[in-house]
């Protein structure tokens, strides 16, 4: 259909402006939402991670594709709920306590949403019980966590050890990432997966829940 | 406050290692910049929580680290050698943990001398812990107040030099880099940091005074740093991190302008500007920094140094010995290299060899070169405010890096050339501080506050 390939390429060219005329375009035209989420969004944004993935664009150029998209999700979003259309997944995701530092959350955090996540940032300094309560009360079924120190990585354990001990372990899986953590260190803790850069965290999540 | 008018070094051939107008004496009989290159070692702990429920833990670490450090020393004869205490946050936040940690260093260090005659420093650096309340309250909550008290109760524990890895603007910075927004970090460089290195220098420098300690210097890392960790992710362009790198000269300038004497952080790439406007001793990490992080700036990092680092590494143990104690004796040896040159009359080829190795390789090497730092250094003098010095700093090393360029000097892909004419062409349509800040400040409202910054 030309107005979803039309869609695509204005994600891709992070023509906001075009993305939510276009997408209201779409609408009035009666094509559905998840066809407009799932055959002009997210097939554009997919087009713009492959493209940073081989060097060919930086963060800046992706961003202005996510903010395009993030336009048109926002004239989705209420659709999307009405229609009971659940996204890929639903990630909490958050720096340890103790620890301030939030650039590669951040861009993990866009990483997924492009890719169709519904992205819940907890923000930095975050405690285990804080993000106990953002995963019951979002359903969520990804915990992302992030930790720049070796003396904050260490949380990171004391979380995945408070949602055991809470029972909710079972329901939701733990990736974690950050420059000291590496993929033992997560096995050690009991993690359910380690991803080195933003790009391969959004392989990660959706190769967990089976996606 | 010292307002910077002239360069102390007028020619980059007439700054060198080793060698400072300003030499800073300290600690136990250490004197910095007076012709010999000093071994500066930084450690951190392996992965362990810290709080004073585990203080002695903590303690017994440090004791470990410190003898081996010092030990290695001994053995290698070093000439003299600097510590540094980086604060983790829980350090400055409980004050006691920080405090013991300074107190228990500066005893070991106290035996070695009076054992062995070793002479040694100790800088504390004291983290930055504003910006853990988002928006972050730069001077007026309690963070600040910690701060301040952790830097006058680290310099009566032993503390010989006061640093700080200072974070203003640093939160509109991180969102600039990622969206590549140049009026973004002309505000947060130019008008952001300037103002908070003011604030925050000003009573560094007086309690440094009232404690009979050297208020050493500041860096960019968590501004310039932070954008050459994203470039060398290949994240943003490599060269909008070599003109923020030039830009973030004008604010760590501050911390001397307002009464700090060096020797500036080792992570402090824009060190070599600060030699030459200011004539004090810097720190500089390089090669023997690869414990911490990737470099394209090796060699060239140590073209001018007074100190040479390892940035930090943890404790863990290696083949031959802990990983601090091995870090020492491979700085310890860098500078053997360094002052035999001096020496034996070959300290300018030494040099030479140390810029030309890396100098043309990489865009961020390039910018802290001697050469392209004198330029930065004379630029930031010939402008009156922190703002146009900010702006023009950008400005000529954009200027800089499109000559090296049009000489085939230095090759910058097509991604790359376009990323500079915009950085160029942004960076000119702001010629005042007011116009800059009414129209780009609402953009960053929910991250910043303005007040924090006297504006």
């Amino acid at each position: 259909m030309a107005i979803l390939e039309e869609l695509k390429e204005n994600v891709i060219d992070g023509n906001e402006g075009k993305v939510i005329e276009g997408t209201r375009r779409a609408l009035e035209e009666g094509v559905g939402v998840e066809e407009i989420l799932n055959k002009g969004f997210i097939p554009g944004m997919e087009v713009v991670g492959n493209k940073f993935q081989a060097n060919e664009i930086y963060v800046p150029e992706m961003l202005i594709s996510a903010r395009a998209m993030k336009a048109g999700m926002r004239i989705l979003e209420p659709l999307l709920t009405k229609a009971g259309i659940e996204p890929m997944g639903r990630v909490v995701i958050g720096t340890v306590k103790g620890d301030l530092h939030d650039i590669g959350k951040n861009l993990v955090a866009m990483m997924l949403e492009g890719a169709g996540f519904e992205v819940i940032d907890a923000g930095v300094d975050i405690t285990a019980q804080k993000f106990m309560d953002l995963t019951k009360e979002n359903k969520a079924n990804v915990l992302g966590l992030s930790a720049l120190l070796t003396t904050t990585m260490v949380e990171m354990k004391n979380v995945i050890n408070t949602f055991k001990e809470n029972g909710l372990r079972e329901d939701v899986k733990i990736i974690v990432g950050g420059a000291p953590v590496n993929a033992d260190y997560a096995k050690e803790i009991g993690a359910d997966g380690y991803s080195s850069d933003a790009a391969s965290a959004v392989g990660l999540a959706k190769n967990l829940l089976g996606k | 406050m010292k307002k910077y008018t002239s360069l102390v070094y007028k020619t980059a051939r007439e700054m060198e290692f080793g060698k400072a107008l300003y030499p800073v004496n300290c600690g136990f009989s250490l004197t910095i910049g007076n012709g010999k290159v000093l071994p500066e070692i930084n450690y951190t702990l392996p992965p362990m929580p810290v709080s004073m429920d585990n203080i002695e833990e903590i303690l017994k670490q440090y004791d470990s680290i410190i003898n081996g450090i010092l030990k290695r020393a001994v053995v290698l004869d070093v000439p003299g050698i600097l510590l540094e205490f980086e604060h983790l946050p829980p350090m400055t936040d409980v004050l006691e943990i920080g405090v013991k940690i300074t107190k228990r260093t500066k005893e070991i260090m106290k035996n070695f001398h009076e054992k062995y005659d070793l002479k040694s420093g100790l800088r504390v650096t004291i983290c930055d812990t504003r910006d853990e309340k988002r928006p972050p309250k730069m001077r007026s909550g309690e963070a600040i107040k910690r701060i301040f008290d952790s830097f006058r109760e680290n310099a009566l524990a032993g503390a010989d030099l006061l640093s700080i890895e200072s974070i203003g603007g640093k939160e509109v910075n991180d969102r600039a880099l990622m969206e590549g927004s140049i009026p973004g970090l002309l505000f947060s460089l130019g008008v952001l940091a300037p103002r908070d290195m003011h604030f925050l220098w000003k009573e560094i420098t007086r309690i440094a005074k009232e404690t009979d300690v050297v208020p050493a210097g500041d860096s960019a890392c968590g501004l310039a740093n932070t954008a050459m960790m994203l470039a060398d992710r290949n994240y943003i362009p490599e060269v909008l991190a070599a003109v923020v790198r030039a830009m973030s000269s004008v604010r760590s300038l501050v911390a001397f302008e307002e009464g700090a004497v060096g020797p500036s952080k080792d992570c402090a790439y824009e060190g070599p500007v600060m030699k030459a406007v200011t004539g004090y001793t810097i720190s500089m990490e390089g090669k023997s920094a690869a414990c911490a992080h990737l470099s394209h700036l090796g060699n060239i990092a140590a073209a001018v140094c007074d100190l040479w680092s390892n940035e930090s590494v943890q404790n863990v143990k290696l083949l031959a010995d802990f990983a601090p104690t091995v870090f020492t004796e491979i700085l310890a040896y860098d500078c053997r290299i360094m002052n035999q040159s001096i020496e034996g009359g070959t300290k300018d080829l030494l040099k030479e060899i140390f810029v030309k190795s890396d100098e043309l390789k990489n865009v961020q090497a390039f910018v802290i070169s001697p050469e392209f730092s004198v330029e930065i250094a004379k630029t930031i003098v010939q402008e009156e405010d922190d703002f146009l010095r900010t702006r023009a700093t950008g400005l000529k090393a954009c200027d800089l890096i499109r000559k090296a360029v049009d000489r085939g000097d230095i090759i910058l892909n097509k991604r790359e050339l376009s990323w500079l004419r915009k950085i160029e062409s942004e960076l000119a349509k702001y010629d005042s501080e007011e116009a800059l800040t009414s129209e780009v400040a609402p953009l960053y409202g929910e991250l910043t506050l303005l007040e924090e910054y006297g504006i």
